[in-house]
């Protein structure tokens, strides 16, 4: 009897009090900020009919730290050091935006080598962060093993990145006039094994998941975004190239070299998830290519790795010891026994660093997730006066309602995967 | 088109076009920015159709004290153009420019949390990053840096060099 009763009192929250009738109202619920498949601190306002999306709003913020404010009270060189933790999973692109902006108000230019290095290790990084991508879009899509291997393969590519900078991830490598320091003795060995390895592992990928009937399911068709409206709504990268338009700041606007490098850049019609996937995974081959026309070049190229000018290259001589990166023993030797003026001109730089001349300058580089822009300001000074990151994640973002409206709300995870973002970069 | 063309094709509607480290930067007046922008927006040899980004820079004591500015972009002819338009001391407001390029939405309500810039005509001019109930514009240069209390379900915990701890 009480059974009975239980029962009739659930019936009766489907039915208005007054008439009895069946309630129609939608349900607004939310999606994060705290879920596996929200990327990070993501939060989505849904708005749903039964299954069916009516509504999206995206709330965010909840990573935001400040770091554009930061950098206002900070030398320029330590800007690096803020700006490469934006976007923690592509710290190179940060690294390099905004020290191309820095080079460019100062007029000059980092050294050949330099650049061939920034190259590798950015496109090594683009590697690493479409892993994360097709890892954590496989789980939240169902397809487990391929987060496994996403994730282990991402672990070869840190482990280079470890040997090279002595950090898996915020590596502050890429500094104003060059990068910090040259690749380790057995650099260019890690590297070629690298190459050796991870053509086969992405073959992999494929193999497993292009044909897959649940991943086709789940990803063709959905989240649709044609051209127009991208271009509308600001969003690059693989999902702009996915709707047809082969923008690619690397082709358009080419820095560090890129138009002295042969590789393709990767286009579909479709529009829907399944052709971010497809372009994301040609693009981590392209990559490859890249790397491999790098490592040759790094061959027969000497040279330093910073500009000769005292005024910015950064003093110390760093080499990597049994503790991670640090200052080299043969400099601190230097510095604090024989030379009085180098103990001075190291104080000058490390506690004022480079003085940039007034001006302003916006540079763009192709990070994994589109246009990563730095509007940089100098009023003459030690510090930047202004540094604004335009984030990809933060623009594209802003699409997430066009997707989904209208969708079931399963599609509403496979959107946001095949956005990529990262809400370090959306928040900052 | 190259800068010094770029730049010469926008003094036709601009008295006032800068060239630098290969930029042309255009300086217009708030009440003629729509104009321009919907013109730079639609002309076929410009075609700077997408907006890059939107920010502005904070100058106390100066005039003008605010600066907000456009990064435009042509995905066709590979250029750029930024406009920047100069706003008064007590008197921070443009117009919105989500009606020609909708990517502006956030762009705005992000320059309007960090400077307090108001975009007229916006169609939801909230902050984005910081909380609601926040108070004052962080990225202007007369706000400190940190000092914040951090708040958490009503509880308060005051900055870290205030927190009596040596």
């Amino acid at each position: 009897m009480a059974d009975l009763d239980a029962a009739r009192d659930g019936m009766a929250g489907l039915r208005d009090a007054r008439t009895g009738e069946l309630r129609q109202e939608t349900m607004v619920i939310n999606m994060g900020p705290q879920h596996p498949s929200t990327h990070g601190v993501l939060r989505l306002l849904l708005e749903l009919d039964g299954e069916t999306i009516i509504s999206c709003r995206p709330v965010i913020g909840y990573l935001h730290t400040g770091i554009e404010k930061n950098t206002e009270y900070r030398t320029w060189m330590q800007g690096v050091t803020y700006v490469t933790r934006a976007d923690y999973l592509s710290p190179f692109f940060n690294e390099l935006g905004y020290c191309l902006a820095v080079e460019r108000l100062l007029g000059i230019e980092a050294p050949e080598r330099a650049q061939v290095i920034r190259v590798l290790v950015n496109e090594l990084n683009r590697i690493s962060s479409h892993l994360v991508w097709l890892a954590t879009g496989g789980m939240e899509l169902g397809a487990v093993s391929v987060m496994l291997y996403g994730f282990r393969e991402r672990e070869l590519i840190l482990d280079v990145f470890e040997a090279i900078t002595g950090l898996r991830m915020n590596h502050a490598y890429i500094r104003i006039g060059g990068v910090i320091m040259d690749l380790p003795e057995d650099g260019a060995e890690q590297l070629r094994e690298l190459l050796r390895v991870l053509p086969g592992r992405i073959d992999e990928y494929e193999d497993l998941l292009s044909a897959n009937p649940i991943w086709l399911e789940r990803n063709v068709g959905v989240a649709p975004l044609p051209a127009e409206r991208c271009l509308e709504l600001g969003v690059t990268g693989p999902i702009l190239r996915a709707a047809g338009v082969a923008a690619d700041l690397r082709k358009d606007e080419p820095y560090c070299g890129y138009e002295t490098y042969e590789f393709d850049v990767p286009v579909r019609t479709e529009a829907d998830a399944y052709a971010r996937y497809l372009v994301r995974i040609e693009e981590m081959r392209q990559s490859l290519r890249i790397v491999e026309q790098a490592l040759e070049r790094l061959e027969d190229l000497p040279g330093p790795v910073m500009v000769a000018d005292p005024k910015v290259a950064w003093p110390p001589r760093l080499s990597v010891g049994p503790d991670g990166i640090g200052n080299d023993p043969a400099y601190l030797r230097h510095i604090m026994e024989e030379s009085m003026e180098a103990l001075i001109h190291h104080f000058k730089m490390v506690t004022q660093g480079v003085e940039v001349p007034p001006g302003e300058v916006y540079q763009a580089v192709e990070s994994p997730r589109g246009e990563l822009g730095f509007y940089v300001v100098s009023d003459g000074g030690h510090r930047p006066y202004r540094v604004k990151i335009r984030d990809p994640s933060f623009v594209n973002l802003q699409a997430t309602p066009d997707m989904i409206q209208g969708q079931l709300v399963a599609d509403a995870i496979a959107a946001i995967a095949s956005l990529d973002p990262v809400m370090g970069g959306v928040d900052r | 088109m190259r800068p010094e063309e770029l730049a010469a094709r926008l003094a036709e509607r601009v008295p006032d076009v800068l060239q630098a480290r290969g930029e042309v930067t255009a300086v217009v007046e708030r009440d003629r920015l729509l104009d321009l922008l919907a013109w730079l927006r639609d002309e076929p040899d410009l075609s700077l159709r997408f907006l890059s980004s939107l920010t502005a820079t904070d100058h106390p004591g100066a005039h003008p004290r605010v600066w907000v500015v456009y990064e435009l972009r042509s995905i066709e002819h590979h250029h750029r153009v930024r406009v920047k338009v100069g706003l008064p001391e007590g008197d921070l407001r443009v117009a919105s420019v989500t009606g020609l390029f909708p990517t502006a939405d956030w762009h705005e309500r992000e320059t309007y949390d960090f400077f307090g810039v108001v975009f007229e005509g916006h169609p939801n001019l909230t902050r984005i990053l910081l909380p609601d109930d926040w108070e004052g514009h962080p990225l202007r240069k007369d706000e400190e840096l940190g000092g914040v209390d951090t708040r958490y379900h009503g509880a308060t915990v005051p900055p870290i060099d205030r927190r009596g701890m040596a």
